[in-house]
């Protein structure tokens, strides 16, 4: 049973706070955001606070929304996963509402919020965090802010970034607003969002992979018609129980394979064993559909060659050297590459190729980190960098294992290795207008490593 | 207590600004007083931004209640969203202003009668949070309507104001019958939320009442009843996702009637287990595995069903869910390591992961290392030993040495714990020295290869405390293999005084005393020196471990030989691992913070807030403060291991490691420092051995009683009646089965009768009943109390049958009466199993 609620800036000060049960002191928040900030392992290394904790037979759950900290407390003993979802909902919830989260959209629209607040928990017990349900119980207006100025939450922020073909305004638009004009926009967003992890090893071999997708859906359509989602028909659940981790398959025999997946509670799968079918009556605001998991070998959007040298005493070279094998028609944006560096090293001087456009590099003297940016890299080309370091004293052992991995961050619109498709959104509506149906895919990294 | 505001907050947003002094709050009071009376157009715009600025005020945790009578005489509108945050702001201060909150119970009853629903609903939520006391009067009626009201919303609301009705006055809520009323709608209302709430506000009323109410301890059982759970069940999916957690964690004590029952239950929530709710599928994971216990392979087949889903939603949410479910797969992994051993790259951290997440992987990854994947697990931890991550670097290097000291084939890991030691890392260096010294206490067969690396490392790049002593103790356990082990020591004891940590120095003294015995004519000089420093020592540890060193070897040196260097045994088991009793308790709560947090619920929450899980608690506590304190691993419990074939053979060798070692005094280590913590916190709650005064053979008498293993006391044995009923005179059941079932079966036997005076003349100590009744082949659990309140645990099994019966028995010596409570595997027998109890008690006392 949840005694409070309270949602608190990155500087540590309330912008909502809501007391349902009152057995937990006023002073939560504060005793909250000090043990967050200077949370301790072990008594001596600084880490970053679990998102569960207990400080006096309060405890304290909190996840982190666009720097905001969303934070519960109770005394009693519950399900951690029920706290922490219900906090991630509530942020999208309140989200849905104010089209923009962000600090200054929470401000703004605090009495809204309380009005939220209200109803999706009393006395402790969680009511209903549906979108739909819920506008039914809110009369405040939002206000609108500035979208642009923070990023908004959730995956399909993807889609604000770079790519002209997708109207970002729409997801930024508020589930209860109206448009000027008075009606509605009736459209659907899909999103096919996948998060990719993969290792090289020092040999350039794939030690894991694994692809983390999300079919996410926001719906502006009035009168909640049912949807039909086709997805690939060569599409199976489960690697059949031959091999747990499914290294062996080979990669060009077509099926997409799912180690497994799960759906949001609006999802029939009657036909879905038959034609790959999801039907569902969409409700208000943003939902995953489908999450899934993929560990079947894929083709990785990226090879890196990393060579560190010793040149001298003190003085060593790295060579960075990035191949995009993507389509060419397809481009990946704000790329990222970062490489931990002899702890000892002082200065580093960059080359880049010639002609480079659109790419920075930067030393990060406090951790010791090379940090390549490049703002778009297009299918099939190579970029390299080039970086003399020095050091202030002499090299001992082996320079590898005082250096690395590379890391690498990107997004890549328009693409998904796992070739899992949404072959047709049909709209059970017999409206005079069509409405618009936007399908889109992403890959993102999410954990992208070279070792040296 | 209002934190003080930033003053770059003002320019940045100016919508709820903020106030400088009092002076604002007293404006806000002028303001909202000149508008209460106005009837102007336009005034419920102004009325809302002066609401808006005081909610702010609140909210940032200004004291806002002086305006409480201008805030009430505002009130009077029609515009909801005025309503609302008049509603809020005093649901927020009420408590604290219980004469101006009557003002509030004028308007508030009013809307309680309003034709709009969501009035109606409002006003009657800001009526039960009023949280005054001697409001409560006015509280019963519109409650009343409210739970009859024909609109779903009003109906939630009510049920869950009945509940916060209960929590301002118990009496009043049982009184007026709201518990009946709300037991009616969860069993036949038409809106699931209502239902739900119901269930939650019933099970936090009754659970209260149940310790002092019979009548609600029974219809707490009888939510767990057959027709009661599967009513929810069928409704599942009518609920919403967060009611879908409260049903099924119902559902997780339910006690099925037979295996067909266990399998109707599954395949009805399997499919739950696609929900991309984790919360939902970590409760239906919960029913599976407790429906699961009683079969083996069943149980094993849950593990193999559930693996899949929880590694998506740990792979598919943010990191804090995923952490979470991450938490209990841990769980689960450290359960069953062998069903996880292929799925270890699952376990593989990824580098931009959090700290928190990391150190789970890392001990999935070692309790899953195994003959076949050790090669890749250690090949992957070596890479995070490299790392640049500090933290992560440490831990992975621990990883490693666990996954050494838990194989038979070492071999190939130590040479990857000495490739360490020559990356020249002080912080690799200094964790790799630990885990050598760990290794060389449990493989002292490595000893050569170990200290030839050893032997090379420089003492001046070890600073960390703990690893110097390591290296210290290392140099006095194998002086006589390490050439030049006298003269490193030598050089440390020269820097005495720069060396800060206490720890150290009494290393130091120890190793020194080693060498010396082994190498005298080497050490000599360096001995002298330690123990004069040592002696002129601040610390007191220090100083006294130099005092008996020194006279030890004053009165005669092959004694202090047999004291500083006697033989060794190797160790088999380290005492640091959590005993399998306190792994077994969180297993039972699992889906909660006990497995976050890798402790049983009484180790971290006050009793009144356990909840749900309160259920055994009182039982819990009183065996297992029995057992540690008894310092034993019982013989059963090990025995019980071996039935459970998930536990893993590690895990079996440790329950067996004490009894290997056969030194008596290492047992209580391997108890856990957790389960000592058990023992002081239980042993105030139920006051365990206070009636004993502390006479230590009729103590230990006693523990061999509360676990049942005292046979061999088995006093002259009155010749039992003719009985209906034949009793097993060895029954044997461990506490854990014990508990389990108490929680799991329904009392079908609770009767109040009385003892006869012998028998409370016989009672002095609560010890005294446990042998008669055994000699009636009634076993005690655990029993406590002090006059004049006893309280009993008892069980006794049926000859030649498993059939367990299990009794609570509290006597109260001055009123001469004696509570039951009978549990009973087989509810057919548990009457002629009450009588052949009464018979034996009524037996008590007589000569």
């Amino acid at each position: 049973m949840i005694s409070q609620f309270f949602v608190l800036s990155q500087r540590g000060d309330n912008i909502v706070f809501r007391d349902y049960r009152g057995d937990v002191q006023k002073g939560s928040a504060e005793i909250f955001f000090r043990k967050v900030k200077f949370w301790k392992e072990d008594g001596e290394e600084e880490a970053e606070a679990p998102p569960v904790f207990n400080v006096d037979g309060v405890n304290y759950f909190h996840v982190k929304v666009v720097g905001l900290l969303f934070v519960a407390t109770m005394r009693t003993n519950i399900s951690p996963s029920l706290v922490l979802e219900l906090l991630q909902r509530i942020a999208r919830v309140i989200k849905d509402y104010l089209g923009v989260l962000n600090e200054d959209s929470l401000r703004k629209n605090f009495v809204l919020v309380y009005e939220l607040l209200d109803e999706v928990i009393d006395f402790g017990y969680v009511q209903t965090t549906s979108t739909e349900v819920l506008k039914s119980y809110v009369f405040n207006e939002p206000i609108a802010v500035d979208a642009g100025r923070l990023p908004p939450l959730g995956p399909a922020s993807l889609f604000m970034q770079g790519s002209k073909r997708m109207p970002g305004t729409a997801i930024t638009k508020s589930v209860v607003a109206n448009e000027p004009g008075g009606h509605k926009r009736e459209e659907i967003f899909v999103d096919i969002i996948e998060k990719i992890s993969v290792t090289f090893s020092s040999s350039g071999y794939i030690l894991t992979s694994e692809i983390d997708g999300t079919i996410q859906m926001k719906s502006y359509l009035t009168g909640n018609p049912e949807i039909r989602l086709a997805l690939n028909d060569d599409l199976t659940i489960g690697s059949g129980g031959t091999s747990i981790y499914g290294y062996g398959g080979s990669s060009g025999s077509g099926g997409v394979i799912l180690d497994d997946c799960n759906f949001h509670e609006s999802v029939h799968l009657d036909s879905f064993d038959v034609d790959r079918t999801l039907s569902l009556v969409p409700p208000d605001g943003e939902f995953p559909v489908m999450n899934y998991r993929i560990t079947q070998e894929f083709k990785p959007p990226f090879r890196i060659n990393t060579l560190i040298e010793e040149a001298g005493q003190l003085r060593a070279e790295v060579i960075l050297k990035i191949r995009a094998e993507f389509l060419s028609n397809i481009t990946a944006n704000t790329v990222v590459v970062q490489m931990p560096l002899p702890k000892y090293t002082t200065r580093v001087s960059f080359e880049l190729e010639p002609g480079a456009v659109g790419q920075t590099t930067d030393f990060k003297e406090s951790n010791k980190r090379l940090e390549w940016s490049l703002k778009k890299i297009l299918g099939g080309s190579e970029h390299t960098l080039r970086a003399k370091l020095t050091f202030s004293q002499e090299l001992h052992g082996n320079i590898t294992k005082e250096a690395g991995p590379v890391s690498m961050t990107f997004t890549i619109p328009m693409y998904n290795p796992s070739r899992l498709q949404v072959k047709y959104l049909q709209i059970a509506k017999k409206s005079k207008t069509n409405p618009y149906r936007w399908v889109r895919y992403v890959t993102q990294a999410n954990s992208y490593v070279a070792r040296l | 207590m209002a934190p003080p505001p930033p003053p770059a907050y003002n320019q940045r947003s100016p919508s709820p600004s903020q106030p400088s002094g009092k002076g604002e709050v007293s404006d806000l009071k002028m303001q909202l007083r000149q508008l209460a009376g106005s009837r102007a157009p336009g005034t419920d715009d102004a009325k809302r931004e002066l609401f808006k600025k005081v909610i702010s005020y609140m909210t940032i945790g200004i004291d806002v209640s002086s305006v409480f009578s201008e805030m009430v005489m505002c009130s009077a509108t029609s515009d909801i969203v005025l309503k609302k945050m008049c509603y809020l702001y005093v649901g927020n201060y009420a408590k604290h202003n219980p004469d101006l909150s009557l003002l509030t119970i004028n308007f508030l009853q009013r809307d309680c009668k309003d034709e709009d629903p969501m009035i109606r609903g409002l006003a009657l939520r800001s009526l039960c949070s009023l949280r005054v006391a001697n409001l409560v009067e006015y509280l019963v009626g519109p409650l009343g309507s409210g739970l009859k009201d024909s609109n779903n919303y009003v109906r939630t609301v009510a049920t869950v104001g009945v509940l916060k009705l209960y929590h301002i006055s118990a009496s009043t809520c049982v009184d007026a019958d709201f518990p009946t009323t709300l037991k009616h709608l969860m069993l036949n209302d038409p809106d699931a939320q209502v239902v739900a709430n119901c269930l939650s506000a019933l099970q936090e009323i009754w659970s209260l009442e149940a310790s002092t109410s019979e009548e609600a301890s029974k219809e707490r059982e009888a939510l767990l009843s057959k027709p009661v759970v599967y009513y929810f069940l069928n409704r599942i999916k009518e609920f919403s996702e967060w009611a879908q957690c409260i049903v099924l964690e119902l559902v997780s004590k339910y006690v099925p009637s037979d295996s067909n029952d266990i399998f109707d239950i599954m395949n009805l929530l399997e499919d739950r287990l696609q929900h991309a709710n984790g919360a939902v599928v970590l409760a239906t994971t919960k029913v599976f595995l407790q429906l699961t216990l009683s079969m083996t392979d069943v149980h094993q087949q849950v593990y193999e069903r559930i693996k899949a889903p929880l590694l998506t939603l740990v792979s598919s949410g943010s990191p804090e869910q995923s952490y979470a479910v991450l938490s209990h797969l841990h769980l689960l992994v450290m359960r069953a390591p062998f069903i996880f051993s292929s799925d270890y790259k699952h376990f593989y951290c990824q580098y931009n992961e959090p700290f928190y997440v990391k150190k789970l992987k890392l001990e999935m990854l070692t309790a899953v290392a195994n003959e076949s994947n050790t090669y890749e697990i250690v090949t992957e931890l070596c890479e995070y030993a490299a790392n640049v991550d500090i933290p992560i670097a440490r831990e992975s290097i621990r990883a490693v040495g666990k996954i050494a000291l838990q194989q038979y084939d070492v071999n190939a890991i130590v040479d990857r714990l000495l490739q360490f030691l020559e990356m020249e890392k002080d912080h690799v260096t200094a964790e790799t020295l630990v885990l050598v010294k760990d290794l060389l206490r449990k493989y002292p067969q490595w000893s050569h290869d170990c200290i030839a690396v050893v032997g090379n490392i420089s003492s001046k790049n070890v600073q960390e405390p703990k690893a110097k002593s390591a290296l210290i103790w290392m140099l006095g356990e194998y002086a006589q293999d390490m050439q030049d082990a006298p003269y490193i020591l030598e050089s440390l004891i020269e820097n005495w005084d720069e060396e800060h940590s206490a720890e150290v120095r009494l290393h130091l003294l120890t190793a020194i005393m080693k060498c010396f015995l082994r190498r005298p004519p080497e050490t000599q000089k360096a001995l002298g020196d330690a123990l004069a420093a040592g002696l002129a020592d601040f610390h007191q540890d220090v100083h006294d471990r130099a005092l008996l060193y020194y006279r030890l070897l004053q009165y005669d040196v092959s004694v202090a030989e047999r004291v500083v260097n006697p033989p060794k045994q190797a160790v088999s088991v380290f005492a640091d691992t959590q005993s399998s009793e306190i792994k077994d308790r969180i297993f039972d709560e699992f889906n909660s913070l006990s497995v976050v947090y890798q402790k049983p619920s009484y180790m971290f929450t006050d009793k009144e807030h356990r909840g749900p899980f309160a259920f055994s608690e009182e039982l819990g506590s009183l065996s297992i403060g029995v057992e540690s304190a008894a310092n034993i691993v019982s013989a059963q419990r090990v025995e019980a291991n071996d039935q459970d074939l998930l536990l893993s053979t590690s895990e079996k060798e440790e329950s067996r490691g004490p009894g290997n070692n056969g030194s008596a005094y290492d047992a209580p280590a391997y108890d856990g420092s957790a389960a000592v913590n058990a023992v002081s916190t239980q042993l105030d709650l139920v006051s365990l051995d206070h009636t004993s005064p502390t006479s230590a053979p009729s103590a230990s008498l006693a523990i061999d009683d509360l676990l049942g293993l005292g046979l061999t006391v088995a006093p002259t044995p009155a010749p039992p009646p003719p009985p209906a009923l034949e009793l097993n005179a060895k029954a044997v059941l461990d506490a854990n089965t014990f508990q389990q079932k108490w929680r799991q079966l329904p009392i079908s036997v609770s009767q109040e009768i009385s003892v006869s005076p012998q028998g409370l003349a016989a009672l002095t100590t609560p010890q005294a009943l446990l042998r008669h009744m055994q000699g009636q082949s009634i076993n005690c659990m655990a029993s406590g109390g002090q006059a004049p309140n006893f309280k009993y645990f008892f069980f006794a099994q049926k000859a030649k049958e498993f059939s367990n019966y299990l009794v609570e028995c509290v006597i109260n010596s001055s009123s001469g009466k004696a509570q039951l409570k009978i549990k009973a595997d087989d509810q057919n027998t548990s009457e002629a199993f009450s009588a052949l109890f009464q018979s034996a008690l009524s037996k008590f006392g007589l000569p």
